[in-house]
């Protein structure tokens, strides 16, 4: 057993650190340390200036613009990412629908979409859930009629992130409804553009808007636009789900988080000493960093393809990576809200008048957001509950 | 980096499995307890033949020449039949101080005779106002001629009872928390002067409370400044009781989950409640994280150039101790009333995990040690 860096991961993490902090646009730097989430313009810009190495899409094959980056170099890339703090490639373009084309969509498919999907040139979004089929994507109702050469679909998504800024829907629709239901299932690429897509805002309690409800009123789709076979989409769906998981544990994410929350705490004053030398925050801050330690190991465990205790049976330790990394990047940034103290509680007006931006304290605005905002990390991506019930049956054989 | 063992640790962790599998079920474990010394010296023999009482030993001196990996697998293996036998006293502390710390004659004299079983040892370092501060050390040494004359008194030495040779901590000069000044000595275990009474922990570890009174003891070593071989076996210590305990956790895990599957209710297993099952998997999840803390703590206590050794041993024991509690109390949840009763294994889990917890610090004292890095 060795815990170390080869010689070349060591030095491939310092080439990542010095592009980092050479191309990372300062505003985007300052905005995300403060807590804020990252807006549309962020994300395109830095996602472009990844892909300039291949890092926006690190784990595509090489002939696709991908980096041939090892699984280990591939963490590390993410890590430092996080920690910069930069925003990360648009997950929906490079983690999801980037590599289900790769694997299952047409030569022409690829040739059409995968340069633009790598360089940010289309934004997609993901329409999986409605309102009846959450966990239990299954269910999903929204049908898509054969036409001709075109599918007609109707129906009803939810909780898109980010479908506002998107110019393509991955979408999953029903186009047998009789036959069982993971069966008759297939996956369209919609352009959102197209008559009878409507985009509805859903704000959130952190008080920005990242979700929407998308309404597809008899939206005309070209047969050629289907990944893949029809009704197999099912298949690529759970591809595409369990396809990339580097970076599910959020260990830097939380990493920068915490040395935010260290950082304000030599400067918030609790009377006449910084919290930072309050015991019993510094004791709350030791845990969090122990167990972050233990989420560390635990996904270099992962990323090194080391067996759970059971062979034979499927890795637990990625649903455990999802539950604990949650948990703490929750409990991270809970602290670094509740050391802003009463600083925090105040609301922040979007783009205000200046006097109403001065009326209140300033510094501890994004606190409270983020921290609201990160109570959906145990619910997207499959939730804790069903990565629990996971590992209660495919490992435990409950 | 690199998570795999070796193929003589994998070969190393099957024999040890198989050993233990054979001859230490939870029934075996209670016989053993029943014995005078509350351990079997059959099961010691056997250790002995397998090689693991040289397990960290030079090949010179009749061991294996094994690292922490090595140890951690059998500590993992010993903590999952909570086993009895004096492995952490003889081998781990006892054997640290002797391997790190003694003079190459002392070497040759001791660790063969641990190595074939013949020599029984303790550790003994703590004393009953200790707490969990490893630099408190009131008893006292003073030279005379080539030996040291030793008073005071130790606490909680684990299998002091049977210990043929106890090493001990002693303050030479300075205050009662100074860390500078203590020396470690080597005392017969029947030498004049010194009386033990022996009782069990919670788990029913053999340990003892040591009084000297004038003993005659020999220098570990040559130096009196002892403190980094004092650090290095409690570090030692750690990282075996970590592994110690993931053992354990797996075993209790693995209890409860055939509980849950075979346990009728209302006509089901019980296990097929989500409630419960959730419960089974954040049983898992804790051994998991657990798993990992054992595995860093055991490559890195080996590492005497690592940076963040002691921060990194510290988080170990800190997180250990808090998931082997929550795996300790969700099982006996799980099993209902049997996981409270003396004789069924479930409940047992909880008190040795309260015991290895309250070892070389509990989860507070290492979490508060931890923060004061940040002052």
């Amino acid at each position: 057993m060795d815990l170390r860096l080869t010689a070349k991961e060591k030095r491939f993490r310092e080439e990542v650190r010095d592009f980092i902090a050479t191309n990372l646009p300062e505003d985007i730097r300052s905005h995300l340390r403060a807590g804020h989430p990252p807006t549309k313009d962020h994300i395109v810009r830095w996602h472009r200036i990844l892909n300039t190495r291949g890092w926006a899409t690190a784990h595509w094959p090489k002939e696709w613009g991908g980096a041939g980056l090892s699984p280990v170099e591939r963490m590390i890339l993410t890590e430092e990412i996080f920690l910069a703090p930069a925003p990360t490639p648009l997950v929906f373009n490079s983690s999801m629908i980037g590599p289900v084309i790769i694997q299952f969509g047409s030569e022409e498919q690829k040739r059409q979409f995968l340069p633009k999907i790598a360089n940010l040139d289309i934004w997609f979004c993901q329409g999986f859930s409605e309102p009846d089929a959450g966990s239990d994507l299954a269910s999903l109702r929204t049908l898509a009629r054969r036409d001709g050469d075109h599918y007609v679909v109707t129906g009803q998504k939810i909780w898109t992130t980010m479908a506002h800024h998107a110019d393509w829907m991955f979408c999953l629709v029903r186009t047998d409804p009789a036959a069982k239901k993971q069966v008759g299932i297939s996956m369209l690429l919609i352009d959102m553009k197209t008559p009878g897509v409507t985009v509805r805002p859903i704000m959130s309690i952190d008080g920005h808007h990242h979700l929407n409800e998308v309404f597809l009123d008899e939206v005309r789709v070209p047969v050629e636009n289907r990944v893949g076979e029809e009704n197999k989409g099912w298949d690529y769906a759970k591809f595409l789900l369990g396809h990339e998981r580097t970076g599910i544990a959020g260990v830097g994410r939380s990493k920068e988080r915490l040395s935010y929350a260290r950082e304000l705490a030599t400067q918030v004053k609790a009377g006449k000493r910084p919290l930072a030398e309050d015991p019993c925050f510094r004791e709350q801050l030791a845990l969090i960093e122990a167990d972050l330690k233990a989420l560390e190991i635990t996904q270099l465990r992962v990323v090194a393809g080391h067996a759970g205790h059971h062979a034979d049976k499927p890795d637990p330790l990625t649903s455990v990576l999802k539950v604990r990394g949650t948990e703490l990047y929750q409990a991270v940034c809970e602290l670094a809200c509740r050391s802003a103290g009463p600083a925090a509680i105040a609301i922040q007006p979007a783009g205000g008048a200046a006097d109403e931006l001065d009326a209140a304290p300033r510094w501890g605005a994004a606190l409270a957001p983020s921290y609201f905002y990160s109570r959906a990390a145990s619910i997207y991506g499959g939730s804790n509950e069903i990565q629990k019930n996971i590992l209660a049956k495919t490992v435990l054989g409950l | 980096m690199d998570f795999n063992l070796k193929d003589e640790q994998r070969a190393l962790q099957e024999s040890v499995t198989r050993l233990l599998g054979t001859h230490y079920n939870f029934e075996a474990r209670n016989r053993h307890a029943q014995q005078d010394d509350g351990w079997s010296r059959d099961m010691w023999a056997r250790y002995a033949e397998l090689g693991l009482l040289g397990l960290p030993f030079a090949e010179e001196h009749g061991g294996f020449g094994g690292d922490a990996a090595d140890l951690m697998l059998t500590m993992e293996a010993f903590g999952r039949v909570m086993a009895l036998e004096p492995y952490l006293a003889t081998v781990v502390l006892a054997g640290t101080a002797l391997r790190v710390g003694g003079t190459p004659s002392q070497r040759a004299d001791f660790l063969p005779r641990i190595a074939d079983g013949s020599l029984l040892c303790a550790w003994a370092h703590g004393e009953r106002d200790t707490w969990h501060q490893p630099s408190h050390v009131t008893t006292t040494a003073a030279q005379d001629g080539d030996t040291w004359v030793l008073h005071g008194a130790k606490s909680l030495v684990l299998h002091g009872l049977s210990a043929d040779l106890l090493v001990v901590s002693a303050r030479v000069r300075g205050a009662a928390d100074a860390t500078e000044g203590i020396g470690l000595f080597l005392v017969p275990g029947d030498a004049k002067g010194l009386s033990k009474r022996g009782y069990r922990l919670l788990d029913q570890t053999p340990a003892a409370e040591i009084t000297l009174s004038g003993v005659r003891g020999r220098l570990l070593g040559t130096a009196t400044e002892a403190w980094p071989i004092i650090e290095r076996v409690i570090e030692t210590g750690i990282a075996a009781v970590c592994a110690q305990a993931v053992g354990a956790m797996q075993a209790a895990l693995d209890l409860t989950v055939d509980y849950l599957n075979t346990r009728q209710q209302f006509g089901r297993p019980i296990g097929e409640n989500q409630a419960l099952q959730h419960r089974a998997a954040e049983m898992l999840i804790a051994t998991e994280q657990a798993r990992s803390m054992a595995m860093l703590a055991a490559m890195i206590v080996d590492d005497p150039e690592a940076q963040d050794r002691a921060r990194h041993i510290a988080m170990a024991k800190a997180v250990i101790g808090r998931e082997a509690r929550l795996v300790g109390q969700q099982a006996i949840q799980l099993h209902g009333g049997i996981g409270m009763t003396t004789e069924y294994s479930a409940g047992h889990y909880l008190r040795h995990f309260t015991v290895i917890d309250q070892l070389f610090g509990d989860t507070a004292f290492h979490v508060r040690r931890l923060a004061e890095e940040h002052a």
